[in-house]
Order: C-alpha cells, then structure tokens, then sequence
C-alpha cells in the first residue's frame, strides 16, 4: 500500500481521490479481516461519508488537510461518538461513547478516515490480544503467531495494508511490542505530548496513545496530526504540536547513542544480533555509539506491576452495571455490581484490579505501591543520568520474534517479560519508538527500539528513518 | 462546660459546604440546585470511559476565600481518589484532597470570644443522589433506587475543626458563625435547606482534663437545631454506657430527626478502605502568590469584624442591643444600619429598624434603597412620622418600593406634620389651662396628659416625643 504521505499529496492534488482509497482499504478489510480479526468494527457507513466530505472539500478547492483520505484504524479503547467501543470487553456490551477523544477530532480535522476500530488485550493488559473478549488478532506475517499486543490489532492493521495508519496506546510496550511483532514503526510519545481526553483509562499514569505506521515518515505525520496540547487533558504538555516530518531526514552525525546492556539481556540471539547491527548502522551514519549499564532498568518489571494494577484498580471500578454497559441484575445493588464485574471482566483483567487493590491497601501501601513509587523515582534519576553522557538509548524492543499462541498465555510472568524493555520508558513518562531493522527466526521482523528524553520525538524519528534506510526500506 | 458528674464533651465538627460556582469542579456543566434530575451531566461528571477531570478556577478560588477567612495557610496540595463503591458516586472513586489539603492550621473565634483550631478545610467533589424507593428510605431494605447526577460533581469544601468544641450549643454557635462566614465569602449560599451546608460531628465524653474518650461520628446532619439535638443526645448517651460500667464503640451513627436518637451505621471494623492515591488525571495545584494576595484583598469584611464596627457606634450596648447588631450582621443587614448612621441617624435607632422591620421583609429587600430607609428614619427622628408610622412606612416600601414620602401621604400621615402638631398642642394647652400651668411650673407627670389627649385626637399616630418637645417650646 502506498504511504500515508503520498496519499495526502494525491488527494489533495485531486489525483485521487479519498473514496477509492477508502474502498482499496476496505477491500482489503473485507478479504482478511475474518482470517486476522484485526477489526472488532468497520465503520463503513462513517467512514464513506468522511472521505466523501474531503472529496467534497477538494472539489471546493480547499485544502482537505495533512491526513486528507488516509484511512485510520482505531485502537478499539478510543471513543468516537455513537461507534461501539468495548475495550475488548464484556463489560462494555452495548456501549457507544456520546463523544469524540480529541484524537478523533484531530483525525478527521486532518482529513484522515477512521475505518473502525481494532482488537486489543482486554482493557490493554496483555501482550499478544489473547486476553480480548472477542477472540484473539492473528499476525499477518505468520497468523500461527500472535501480532503482540496490546495493540495488536492496530499493529496488524498496517501490517495487512488494511490501512497505512492505525492509533494504539502504549501504557508498558503496547504500542512497541505489537510494532516489532508486526513489522511496523511504532512510537511511544513523551508522557503529555498526546491528550488521553477519550482514551479509556487502564493506568492513568502511564497511558499514553502513539501512532502505528509502515515507514517512519508516516508515522511522524501522525503524531504531528494528534500532538499537542489539549485543555480538557490537564496533564498534557502547554504546548503545541512539535515540528517532526521537517527533520525526519536529520540523520545522527555527532549524536552519542548509548546501547543499554539491560536492553537486550536475556533477549533471543538473533535479536542481540539485529541490535548490535544497528548500533553498526548508526555509527556508520556519524553517530557515537556507547556502551553503558543502567542497572535500575531491571527494577522496571515489578514497578510497573505494582503501579499500573493500582491505578487499573481504581480506573475500572466504574465499570458497576449503574450507568451504561454490561449489568447482571442481583438481590441488591452490591449484588448487581458483584455479578456484573464477575461476568463481565476476563482473567486478566480480575488478576491485575486483584493486584492494585492489594497494594493500594491500609497495611500494604508503603510496602507495595509506595516502594514502587520510589523506584519510578530512581528510574526517572537514572534516565537523566545517562541523559547527561548521551542523547538516546539503544535496545531491544522485545526479548523475541513474534510467538505462537498459547505459548504465554498460561504463565502471566512469561508474558509480563514481553514488555521487560519497554516498561522503563512508560515509568519515566519518556519517549521511545520501535523500528523494525532485519530479521530473526523464521524470517519474522524484529524490532530494533530507540530511546529519548521527554520532547525528543524529532531525534527519535530522525535516528529511526537512518536505520529504516539501512535495512533497505528507503 | 461541665455536665453531671463532672462529664466533659469533646466535639470537633466536619462541615461540607457547597461552593456557588456557575459549573461543576471538574467539567463544565451548570451547578444547580433544583433541575429536573440528570439534566446537568456530562460525559466527565458522569464518569463515562475516557472522559477526564479539569479543575475549576473559580473553585480554588473560593477554597482560598474560605481559607483566608479561617486564618488557613494557603499551600500547594494535590488531589486523591478516594475509592468506594457507591452507585450515587459515578466513578466510584471521590476526587478529594487528602495528605496535602489547600488550607490548613487556622481557626475561628466564636462571638463570645471562645476560638475553636480549624485543621483542614479542603476541597473535594459530591456525590449525586440516591433515592431510595421502598423500604424505610435508606439503601438497605430498597426494592430500588434511583440516582440524580446532577449534584454529582458539585465542588464542596469541607471543613475540619479541631476537637476543641465543648457542649451542644457551643458547636451550634460554631457552626452558625462558620456559615456566616461562608456567606459573607461568597463561596457557599449556607442554604441548609438545599443541602449547601452539611455537618458530621465527632463526640466523645472525658471526666474534665482527663484523656479524650473513644469518640464516634455522627453524619449528615442537616440542620442547626439537629447537630445540637444529636450531639446532646449522644454525649448523654455515651456517659450512660460508661456509668453503667460499659465502654464506647468506635463507630459511625445516623442521627434519626423522628425519633430523636441516635443508632449505629457501621463500626469502625466495618469501615471501608478507602485505598487513597494520588489522582494520575489531575497535576498538582500551586496557586500563585499573586492569586493568593488578589484573594485576600477582594474579601470583604467578615462577620466577627462588621460585628464589632457596628457595635463600636453604641457606647455601652444593652442586650437586645447586641442582639440587634447580631441579626444585621447574620442577614447582612449592615448597609442599611451603617448608610443610616453615616445619614445622621441615631445608631441604636437605625440598627433597631434594620433587625426587626427590614430582617421582617427580607426577602423584598431589593425595592428599599438604603438612601429611602435613611430617608424615612431621617422622618421618624425629626418627628415627622411617629415610631409606629415609621415602621409603617418601611413594610410598605419593602412590599412595594418608592418613597416614604409617598408611603406615608397614602396613609394620610402628612396631616401630621410638626405644623398641624404644634397647632394641635396649642388647642389642647388653650382648653385645659389648670393643667398647663401646672405643667409649667415643673409638673412633669402633666406631659403625659397632653400627650394622651393629642395621641386620642390623632388616633395614635402623633410622636410623642415631638409633642414633649413642643410643650417645652411653649412653656
């Protein structure tokens, strides 16, 4: 599938126009969606009708906007006014959000066309979408295998060239993980850069939604599109959208990049490998490559268990069968809400609201989520440290290739290792982004991840888009 | 104050106050009381998925209000969840301030002087409201229940005195001072009525300058005459249980108005675990110095203060005095008493009508300009118009606005103006001349003879003090 880029150009030219990419899209939808269960929902009365509007706005002689006729598929924890958006789960049966999130609004402002929303982890926890109410993603590479997750419909999306961008949210890897799985470019902004407002909430602290693209460009254009501040996210960042695409051909000369030994510990061979020809690539391109330890890095794991659980804890109380959703009736209302979470929640997501209770409680907070707190501290000092020796890290993004189904799923830390060298960003509310570079087992993508301080989106795409030429993707 | 026994009460009151924002705390829809049942909602106060919460400038600005007014240190805090399930409470959590409140460390001094230690007052969201259908009202034993939204979101401020309030009727002093303070704020309309002001209060009972007792909480009391009644109550019945040998219970208890006790609601084993974290969705809140000082300089007296300025006119105040000044400053009274002052009326006089004739029509106040209650005191302290007359004079301008010049001629008091008066004295002095002259040689008691046969001729309507002063004229 052409990119997302040229699209745009071609619309707006008038060369094509946004309803025949629409219909490509959705061809391809149609051929593959019931093999891969990429899509929960297509939207196709919506989606024609939007991209009918920036024909309409083309034929007017107007400018239809950086996305104008880009199909976009949507992580299925996004709301969008009157679309069913279920979290991947039970709980939500029957809801249609009465609102836009502000990156839907920024979406079809820019021209883009949301075609409908994709599977995901139920409630984004979960590395492979097994944990999905409605059945798991396959991988479009190899669909014995998972697309990773959570975001692994998203992920898949752009792999099948369903469409040439998709949104996912990234709250320990959820973004990253999926993206070296698939194939794809994946980025986890700085904590802040995108506005959560209309983002389903599984750790408030750590959410934070990035774009899924085939080639780095695109996936910068995307971010450009969705950045920037939002008054209804009071903790997003009091500044406007950062100027990306401009500087995605920067290149690295005179960078210092440091390759992290705990970003690649324990991970497969083949994996080692394909990082340590990256760091090859960029020292070719001019960069400094550096090879250096964060020992704090390992803390990450149990951190993040501890933090993301208690405020999923907290997050998902809402769901009580009062107001909207899923409700089992019972004897009394303590009754109905008992039933309806029983019902309504899958294993997974009972495990980790069990976890954050716990630790949230009289007696166990300073043991549990008030020591996790203190080393989401030491991560963030120990980030800036290396920050203060280099601009960006270098690492893996997951320990493995793509694997098959029911290989993790029956041991939940097997599968929380998955997300080992992703968590560390989500805690220190930094950047990263996962660019596939060779391939491993099977001839299956890996994901090579660069790492940045906050704001340093435009470094992250510009190192990216050296190693995506150097793979042979110019 | 010592009961029986040399028992002692220990009191410390949380009160909630509603702020009088136009919206919500944390989205903009309208803050009212009254509205059909979830009509004032949204996607954030109703908690639906993704929605998250925006902090209400006017909001903190009303906390800073109150707790400048407390004599509070204003410093940055942070918001918690608080997190319960509760079918009224939309997301299930509260959004309240815990271990950093906005205020903390002030106090309030009650008119008789008596200064109660403010611990906290800090800013939280409510809950909306549950009605329970069947049963005996209460969630227990309901067939159903039905929630409205619409207070859901509602910005409070609670209140946290320290446990230094020492009988019933000190904690009702305290809590009608501490809404008097409130409404001269303008952050809260002290309506207890509409549920703008609520009161739960801690008790316990100690043998005077002993250690404090177990204490237990009484919530939701909504009233001033029913935070004095359960305290009461309680207290005695907490010294029952510890005469008959027994001892108190930590525990929450719900204060029954009917029957007029109190009964347990949870103990404190059952109590639940509110789990407290910082709100991920909120940044921390650090206003200004600048802020803080334009706060503080916008605020306008407060009662204890306007107590005292009016007080300081009258040199030594009777009883009903202090109370007259008491009843101005609680209705917020005190432009007519001080414009009448400032208009050279007596100030006894000008507080004595502002308490009874204008508290009496209130809620018209808007048709009596304080320039047409100077006026028509201007009246009754020339002689004009009689006492009777004068207060005649203000219902009538209360119930329908305009000058007590025309107030008084449609009831016919101008006849009684000081001509007509004197022309009345000298006929009365012509057809009794025994009692004149006795009068005139020092008589006194002969006063109150002309004055009862000027007071007939005229139905009652003529100043008794002017008739004196025109006997004087012609002795």
């Amino acid at each position: 599938m052409t990119t997302a880029l040229s699209i745009a150009r071609d619309v707006n030219a008038g060369e094509r126009s946004a309803s025949s990419v629409l219909a490509a899209s959705l061809a391809i939808v149609a051929a593959r969606n019931e093999e891969l269960n990429v899509f929960l929902h297509v939207d196709h009365e919506g989606a024609t009708a939007m991209a009918a509007a920036v024909d309409e706005r083309v034929a007017q002689g107007l400018n239809a906007g950086p996305l104008a006729g880009v199909p976009i598929a949507i992580k299925d924890n996004m709301c969008q006014t009157g679309i069913p958006t279920t979290c991947s789960s039970r709980i939500l049966d029957g809801w249609r959000p009465p609102y836009n999130a502000t990156v839907i609004d920024r979406l079809i402002a820019a021209g883009a066309v949301p075609v409908g929303k994709t599977n995901l982890d139920e409630f984004a926890m979960g590395s492979s979408t097994e944990t999905s109410a409605f059945g798991p993603t396959r991988n479009p590479l190899d669909p014995t295998r998972v697309p990773g997750g959570s975001s692994g419909g998203s992920a898949a999306a752009v792999a099948a060239g369903m469409t040439p961008l998709s949104l996912g949210s990234d709250t320990g890897g959820s973004i990253r993980q999926p993206a070296a799985l698939c194939g794809v470019v994946g980025m986890k902004p700085t904590y802040g850069l995108v506005s959560r407002y209309g983002l389903i909430a599984f750790a408030s602290s750590l959410d934070q939604i990035g774009p899924f693209a085939a080639t780095v460009t695109d996936s910068a254009l995307l971010l450009e599109v969705i950045a920037g501040h939002d008054p209804r996210d009071t903790t997003s960042l009091p500044e406007p959208s950062p100027v990306l695409v401009a500087h995605v051909n920067d290149g690295v000369a005179g960078k210092r990049i440091g390759l992290v030994r705990e970003l690649v510990e324990g991970a497969d061979e083949d994996v080692v490998n394909a990082v340590n020809s990256a760091a090859e690539a960029l020292r070719a391109a001019g960069a400094t490559i550096v090879e250096l330890s964060i020992p704090e890095l390992r803390l990450g794991l149990s951190a993040y268990y501890l933090i993301a659980p208690a405020e999923a804890s907290s997050n998902l109380a809402r769901y009580d069968g009062v107001r909207f959703g899923l409700r089992v009736n019972g004897d009394d209302v303590t009754a109905m809400m008992e039933a309806t979470r029983t019902a309504g929640f899958g294993a997974e997501v009972k495990r980790r609201i069990m976890l954050g209770t716990y630790a949230l409680s009289a007696g166990y907070f300073d043991a549990y989520y008030g020591q996790a707190l203190k080393v989401r501290t030491l991560m963030i000092d120990a980030f800036r440290r290396a920050y203060d020796h280099v601009d960006l890290l270098l690492g893996a993004t997951t320990p493995s290739v793509a694997f098959a189904f029911g290989a993790k799923s029956h041991d939940p830390m097997a599968m929380y290792l998955s997300d080992v060298f992703t968590i560390p960003t989500n805690l220190a509310g930094e950047a990263a982004i996962s660019v596939p570079f060779a391939t491993g087992e099977a001839g299956l993508p890996i994901g090579v991840q660069i790492l940045g301080p906050g704001r340093s989106e435009a470094q992250l795409f510009a190192a990216a888009r050296v190693l995506e030429i150097a793979d042979g993707r110019p | 104050m010592t009961l029986a026994n040399g028992w002692e009460m220990v009191i410390g009151l949380e009160v909630h106050t509603e702020l009088l924002t136009k919206s919500k705390l944390f989205c903009a829809c309208e803050n009212h009381f009254g509205s059909e049942p979830n009509t004032n909602t949204c996607p954030v106060c109703l908690g639906l998925p993704g929605s998250l919460p925006v902090l209400n400038e006017v909001a903190v600005d009303m906390a800073m209000r109150i707790g400048i007014a407390l004599h509070c240190t204003i410093a940055p805090s942070t918001f918690h969840r608080k997190n319960y399930f509760y079918p009224d409470q939309s997301k299930d959590y509260q959004i309240s301030q815990y271990d950093l409140p906005i205020n903390s460390g002030g106090y309030l001094d009650l008119p008789d002087g008596t200064r109660i230690s403010i611990e906290r007052a800090h800013m939280e969201e409510d809950t909306g409201k549950s009605t329970h259908v069947g049963g005996s009202g209460r969630l227990a034993g309901a067939s159903s229940s039905l929630v409205d939204y619409n207070r859901c979101g509602v910005p409070l401020v609670e209140i946290v005195s320290g446990p230094d309030i020492r009988s019933a009727l000190q904690a009702r002093a305290y809590a009608a001072e501490l809404r008097g303070i409130l409404i001269a704020t303008g952050a809260s309309d002290g309506r207890l009525e509409e549920g703008s002001m609520r009161f739960d209060a801690n008790v316990s009972v100690r043998k005077a300058n002993e250690a404090f007792g177990t204490r237990c909480e009484i919530k939701n009391l909504n009233s001033l005459r029913s935070l004095q009644r359960a305290i009461d109550y309680e207290a005695l019945r907490q010294i029952k249980v510890l005469e008959a040998g027994g001892s108190i219970r930590q525990e929450t208890r719900h204060w029954d108005e009917n029957l007029g006790e109190t009964s347990t609601l949870r103990v404190k084993e059952d109590a639940d675990d509110y789990r407290y974290f910082r709100e991920p969705d909120l940044v921390d809140l650090a206003p200004s110095d600048a802020w803080q000082v334009a706060v503080r300089e916008a605020l306008p007296p407060m009662p204890a203060a306007r107590r005292t300025g009016l007080l300081a006119h009258i040199p030594e105040p009777t009883g009903p005095e202090r109370d007259a000044v008491d009843v101005v400053v609680d209705l917020d009274l005190d432009d007519y008493a001080l414009g009448a002052i400032a208009g050279g009326i007596a100030p006894a006089l000008a507080i004595a009508r502002a308490s009874n004739e204008v508290a009496a029509g209130i809620e018209n106040r808007a048709n009596l300009s304080v320039d047409a209650f100077t006026a028509t005191l201007t009246m009754e302290q020339s002689g004009a118009l009689s006492a009777t007359q004068a207060k005649t004079v203000l219902g009538d301008i209360l119930e329908s606005g305009g000058s007590p010049e025309e107030k008084a001629a449609q009831r016919g008091y101008e006849q009684l103006s000081l001509d007509s008066l004197a022309t009345t004295v000298a006929t009365f002095i012509e057809q009794n001349p025994d009692e004149w002259n006795r009068y005139r040689e020092g008589d006194e008691k002969l006063a109150q003879f002309f004055i009862g046969l000027v007071m007939k001729a005229t139905k009652g309507q003529a100043n008794g003090k002017a008739v004196i002063a025109e006997l004087q004229r012609r002795r």
